[in-house]
Parts: structure tokens; C-alpha cells; sequence
């Protein structure tokens, strides 16, 4: 056990896994105190994701927006900014997206692509006026990114109320076909699961998260503001600038993951009472990932998972699906504060130790 | 517009502003001892749902009237049991504030809607509460033309906070507890060296503001909404915390924007009754806390300037 603690505390790359154990761990013992039987949950929510070709699909197209939303959470971080905001910038992306594919009217090769350019600057711009008022007036982003969520999704309801809206119903027009995003002989494939090139997007931008910041002397800056703005700013590098541009990349990362829920998956947006929670996610998604791209990819699909087998689990196991906000809670909690995970650890040790002496 | 117009736009705007106060003076304790606390609208969240809860539970025991007050109760005993997980996290073991707010955010709207699925066969929302608040009427306040009816026509929720209001400034900035708070937030290792309990201290403050913002949250349900569902607590939390800063860290201060932003609520409310709504959308009034934050922040009104210490975990014997 003493070995197990030392592995643990020196390998901090451990520490998410041991987070997602004792997670599941959390969840299990609220289901048997709710008197429900965890393990037929757990594997009616496994059977849910890889039962068949239709729920696969739709898994793949859950992960697809917390991938994007974690990659831009990580991005942000990585040049020293924590973004609460992608939510927002989320938001904004759709927006963006579905102005462009409600308004517009253009042959497919132009419509589809306008759309997701304009939802990734507006996503981007979205989040650069953080940037902009942390480089400008010194403000906090982790409160301009909170407050700028909620002015987001306010505003995204007037655009479509005011402008967007189909009579009658709570939402906007329909985005016309030249804007989608599906693909359509991988859906059929899928018995029909709502295949979009997002997904692909997605894998993209895992590549060029890494490209970006160590393959390139824009990228080292970033990393340098975020690991050391004094030592940036002695080796002639804006700070500023930094913190604008990343804002900026950070924001398009998450609009993306709007735009292909309207052009991929909806084709339309909904006027909304509240946040989605694809941009919190994110942020749960970027920690579990160790800001790290590869590690980004793995904990957006145990997101992905988790959040899509929830259903099955109510359905296989009668379980409320809720259960897995409050293992992802736990997740994130043990991943924050890895200290708990230690102290447990050592506390486990340390009994084993005293029944032994006895 | 009448009198008594003004008079009923008032009054909804302290209903609207009850729930706000509260959650805000508890955004402030805990942030004045250091420790960031976004995870107001889960602490609202879980004394919204313990108050629909204990006092249907109340209810059907027989308690009649005494129904509301046994849920702010258990809204003030929900709240401090999340935001002791908050606190644990973020001062013993020194975990991320911001991160831990979102998890206690996170962790609340599961849990509660949770349990009420367990509680309830299955349904989304708590059985109706039938024995809540009553606005009551203050003899002789009342006569006065529209303050009568805005203000002192009110649920004793409303007076409980504006009497809370008082009650944390006067210990904030004239007790020997309150000057430790402040000093802890500030510069918690020079407070430290004269003997202040900083961890201890700050244990308080943020268990503190879990009763207050659990309070908040059972006023929402005890008297606009009986129940408590998915979308009970939407937003208001947030609103809580743009109170604290726009009213820059201080009671009065925080009350009075709380105030402001429930104005803005109930002539939204007004407008739309008068249809006016198409002249100034909705959508921005409900925009406008949030704007206003931004826009403090920035130093466009006035300026607010956060505690020295906010969002640093005390490691002690730290230099």
C-alpha cells in the first residue's frame, strides 16, 4: 500500500484515473443508499454506449462538443487563463452558425463553410473581449467569462426571437440543407445516429492544439506567457497580446462546438431558459485531460460516455440519470484537489498498519 | 402609471430581491476571508430543494403555519453541508476555489434533482407546498402611500434579509470578528502573525455563507415557487455574485444592487403587462446585472476592487 501511495503522489499522471475510480466509486455507494443496484447501472449504462451501431453513433456525436469545449478550457490555460466562458463563446458559436445558415442563401460548397467560419470568429470574438479587458484594464477573466455566459445566452434568445424565429415555435427557422454538416452515408451507417463532420473538426483541432503550442514560436509564446509572464515579458514578448490572441483561440475552439450542434446534430436553435453545460463540461474535460491534448481526447469521451449512458442506465436500471452529475462532480472534485485522494490513501495505510501491529 | 402601480412594481421587485440578498451577503462573508465563491447558485440550489422538501414534509406532519420556517431551516442546514465540501476542499486541501465553486454548482443541481426523483416516484418537481410564505402587512407602515405597499407589505423573508443586511455590516466593520475576517481576506499571513486563526476563520466564513445562500435559495421556494425543479434556482446565484461585486464587496453596497437588479426584473414584469415589451426587449433587462458587473469591473462605473487575498489558499508558515 505504501508503494501505491508513493506511485500516486509522486505520478501525478495517476491521479486522474485514481479521480475517476473513486468517482464511480461515489456514484455507486448514492445508488445503493437510493436502493438501487450499481453494478446493473453501470452496465446497462456501458451496454447503452456499445450496444448497438445506433447508440455508438450517438455517443460519438456527444463527445464531439466537450471535446471541443475541453480543448478550449485547455487552450486557455495553457497561456495562464482560466475561461469559465466557453459556455458562452458555446453560445455565440451557435449563434453565429445559425444566422449564417438560417439568412444565408449559397450553393453548399460556400454555405457550409461561411457558416462555420463565422461561428468560430464570433465564438472567438466572444471570448476575446475577456481577453481584451484582462490585457487592457487588468479585470479578472474568470469573472468577465461567468458574467459574458449569461449575457451570451440572453442575447443568443433575442437574435433568435427578435430575427430567427419560426412562428409558433420556441426556436429558429430551420438551417437550410446547403449548411449541414451531416454525413449522410456515415449516418445511414449508423442506423440513422446523427453523423456530423464535427467530429472530425474535433480531431482536428486535438492535432492542432499540439501543432499549435509546440510545433510553433506563436505557441512557445503563449506557453511562456502561461508558465511565466514576467520571464515573457523580459524576453520581449507581449503578455498582452498573448492573453488577447489565446482568448481568441480558446473562444473559436468552443464555437466550434456550437456550430456543429446546429449544423451536425439540431439544424436549429432553441430559444433557452438556461446553459446546456457543454462549456462546463469543458472545463471538467480540460482538467481530467491535464490540459493536455491527448488527455483532453480521453476524458471528452469518458464525458461522452458517461453523459449518454446516463440514459440507458434509467432506462436498464431504473437509476435517475442524474446520478452521473454527481459522479462527474466527484471526478472533477478528486482531480482539483488531489490532496483528498492522498490523505485518503495514507489514511487507508495507516489502519492497515495498526490491525497489523495488533 | 399610478401610485399603486408603482407601489405592486416595487413590492415584486423585493420578492425578486429577497433571494438575492441573502445569497450575496454570503457571497460576501466568504470572499472577504479569501475564499471565491461561485458556487453560490448550487448553494441556493440545494436550500431551495431541502426547503420544498422539509416543508411539504412539514406540512403533511401537521405543522401548518410553522411549514415555511421548518424549510428555511433545512435551507440553511443544505447549504452548509455543500459549502462545507467547498471549504474542506479549498482550505484544507488547498484545492482550486474557482474549480471547486463549479463542482459544488455541479454536484448540487445533480444531487438535489436526484433525490427528488427518488423522493418522488420518479417525478421532476417536489407535491406543491400548500403552507408557505404570506406577505404580512406592517401596521401603520403600511398607510404610507406607495412605500406602504412596496415595502412594508412584504414576506418576512424580505425583512429577515434587510435585517440581515444590517446585522453583517455592523459585524463586519464594528466587531473584533468582523475586522478578523476582513484582515484574513486582506493579507492573511500578517493576520497570522498577530494570532488570527486564519483557517479557522475562514472555515466560518464560507460555512456562514452557505447558511445565507441556503437561506436565499428556500426563500425562492417558500414563497414564489411551493416546489422545487430542474430550473427552480436559474441563474440567481449568479446574480448573487454580481451583486457582490457590483456593490463592491460591501452589505449595503450588494443590497443595493440586489435591489437594482430586482427592480430591473419587476419592470420587465410591468412592461410586459403594459406591452411596452417591444420597445425594450426582455432580454436585456434580464442582460443587465451581468452588463453592469462587466462595466464596474472595468472601472466604466465607478470602481471595485476585489480582497488582497481573494482565491490564494492559506499555507501556513508561508512567507
Amino acid at each position: 500500500m505504501s508503494k501505491l501511495i508513493k506511485v500516486v503522489t509522486k505520478d501525478s499522471a495517476l491521479v486522474p484515473f485514481v479521480a475517476i475510480l473513486l468517482g464511480l466509486l461515489v456514484g455507486a455507494i448514492i445508488m445503493l443508499i437510493g436502493g438501487y443496484d450499481p453494478i446493473l447501472a453501470y452496465r446497462s449504462l456501458l451496454e447503452t454506449v456499445f450496444g448497438n451501431r445506433y447508440d455508438f453513433g450517438e455517443t460519438l456525436t456527444a463527445i464531439t462538443p466537450v471535446l471541443f469545449t475541453g480543448l478550449a478550457v485547455a487552450f486557455a490555460f495553457r497561456t495562464g487563463l482560466f475561461n469559465i466562458g466557453a459556455e458562452g463563446q458555446y453560445i455565440m458559436g451557435m449563434t453565429g452558425a445559425t444566422v449564417i445558415g438560417v439568412t444565408v442563401h449559397l450553393p453548399w460548397y460556400l454555405h457550409a463553410p461561411l457558416a462555420v467560419i463565422v461561428g468560430a470568429l464570433v465564438g472567438g470574438l466572444w471570448g476575446m473581449i475577456a481577453g481584451y479587458l484582462k490585457a487592457a484594464r487588468g479585470v479578472n477573466e474568470v469573472i468577465t467569462t461567468i458574467m459574458l455566459n449569461w449575457i451570451a445566452l440572453h442575447l443568443a434568445n433575442y437574435i433568435v426571437r427578435r430575427f430567427l424565429l419560426e412562428p409558433g415555435k420556441g426556436r429558429s427557422y430551420m438551417v437550410d440543407d446547403t449548411a449541414s454538416a451531416t454525413i449522410d452515408w456515415l449516418s445511414r451507417f449508423m442506423d440513422d445516429a446523427r453523423m456530423h463532420w464535427g467530429t472530425a473538426f474535433a480531431l482536428l483541432g486535438v492535432i492542432f492544439f499540439y501543432y499549435f503550442l509546440w510545433r510553433t514560436k506563436q505557441g512557445f509564446e503563449l506557453r511562456v506567457v502561461g508558465s511565466n509572464p514576467d520571464a515573457a515579458n523580459y524576453a520581449g514578448i507581449s503578455v498582452n497580446k498573448g492573453v488577447v490572441k489565446a482568448m481568441f483561440i480558446s473562444g473559436a475552439l468552443a464555437g466550434l462546438a456550437g456550430v456543429f450542434q446546429v449544423l451536425g446534430v439540431f439544424h436549429n436553435q432553441v430559444i433557452s431558459a438556461g446553459h446546456t453545460g457543454h462549456g462546463f463540461d469543458g472545463i471538467a474535460v480540460a482538467l481530467l485531460g491535464g490540459n493536455n491534448p491527448l488527455g483532453v481526447l480521453l476524458g471528452a469521451i469518458l464525458f461522452g460516455v458517461l453523459s449518454y449512458g446516463a440514459a440507458g442506465m434509467s432506462f436498464g436500471a431504473d437509476v435517475p440519470p442524474e446520478i452521473i452529475r454527481i459522479v462527474i462532480g466527484s471526478v472533477i472534485f478528486f482531480v482539483a484537489a488531489p490532496g483528498i485522494i492522498r490523505w485518503l490513501l495514507k489514511r487507508i495505510s495507516g489502519k492497515k498498519r495498526k490491525e497489523e501491529a495488533i | 402609471m399610478d401610485a399603486a402601480t408603482i407601489g405592486h412594481m416595487l413590492n415584486t421587485a423585493f420578492v425578486f430581491s429577497t433571494a438575492l440578498i441573502l445569497a450575496a451577503l454570503g457571497g460576501i462573508l466568504s470572499e472577504r476571508s479569501g475564499v471565491v465563491n461561485i458556487g453560490l447558485e448550487g448553494l441556493m440550489t440545494a436550500g431551495a430543494f431541502a426547503a420544498a422538501v422539509a416543508a411539504y414534509k412539514a406540512q403533511e406532519a401537521g405543522y401548518g403555519g410553522a411549514s415555511p420556517w421548518i424549510g428555511v431551516i433545512a435551507g440553511a442546514i443544505f447549504g452548509v453541508l455543500f459549502a462545507l465540501i467547498h471549504a474542506v476542499a479549498t482550505i484544507t486541501f488547498r484545492a482550486d476555489q474557482v474549480v471547486s465553486g463549479i463542482v459544488i454548482n455541479f454536484i448540487a443541481g445533480g444531487s438535489t434533482l436526484y433525490l427528488v426523483k427518488l423522493m418522488f416516484e420518479g417525478a421532476g418537481e417536489t407535491s406543491l407546498v400548500n403552507e408557505v410564505f404570506h406577505k404580512v402587512k406592517i401596521p401603520l407602515l403600511s398607510d404610507i402611500p406607495i412605500l406602504g405597499d412596496g415595502l412594508f407589505n412584504a414576506y418576512p423573508t424580505t425583512y429577515l434579509a434587510l435585517i440581515l443586511v444590517g446585522v453583517i455590516y455592523y459585524v463586519l466593520y464594528r466587531t473584533r470578528f468582523g475586522l478578523r475576517l476582513r484582515s484574513i481576506g486582506e493579507h492573511p499571513s500578517a493576520a497570522d502573525t498577530v494570532g488570527i486563526k486564519v483557517l479557522r476563520m475562514r472555515y466560518t466564513a464560507v460555512l456562514l455563507s452557505g447558511v445565507l445562500a441556503g437561506i436565499g435559495g428556500a426563500t425562492i421556494a417558500m414563497t414564489t415557487t411551493g416546489s422545487f425543479s430542474h430550473n427552480t434556482i436559474s441563474g440567481q446565484g449568479f446574480i448573487a455574485l454580481a451583486a457582490v461585486i457590483f456593490g463592491k464587496w460591501n452589505p449595503l453596497g450588494a443590497m443595493g444592487a440586489a435591489l437594482f437588479f430586482g427592480f430591473a426584473q419587476s419592470i420587465n414584469n410591468v412592461l410586459q403587462l403594459f406591452d411596452f415589451s417591444s420597445h425594450i426587449p426582455s432580454e436585456f433587462i434580464y442582460m443587465l446585472p451581468y452588463v453592469l458587473t462587466i462595466l464596474v469591473l472595468v472601472g466604466a462605473v465607478g470602481r471595485s476592487r476585489a480582497p488582497g487575498a481573494l482565491g490564494e489558499p492559506y499555507y501556513q508558515g508561508k512567507r
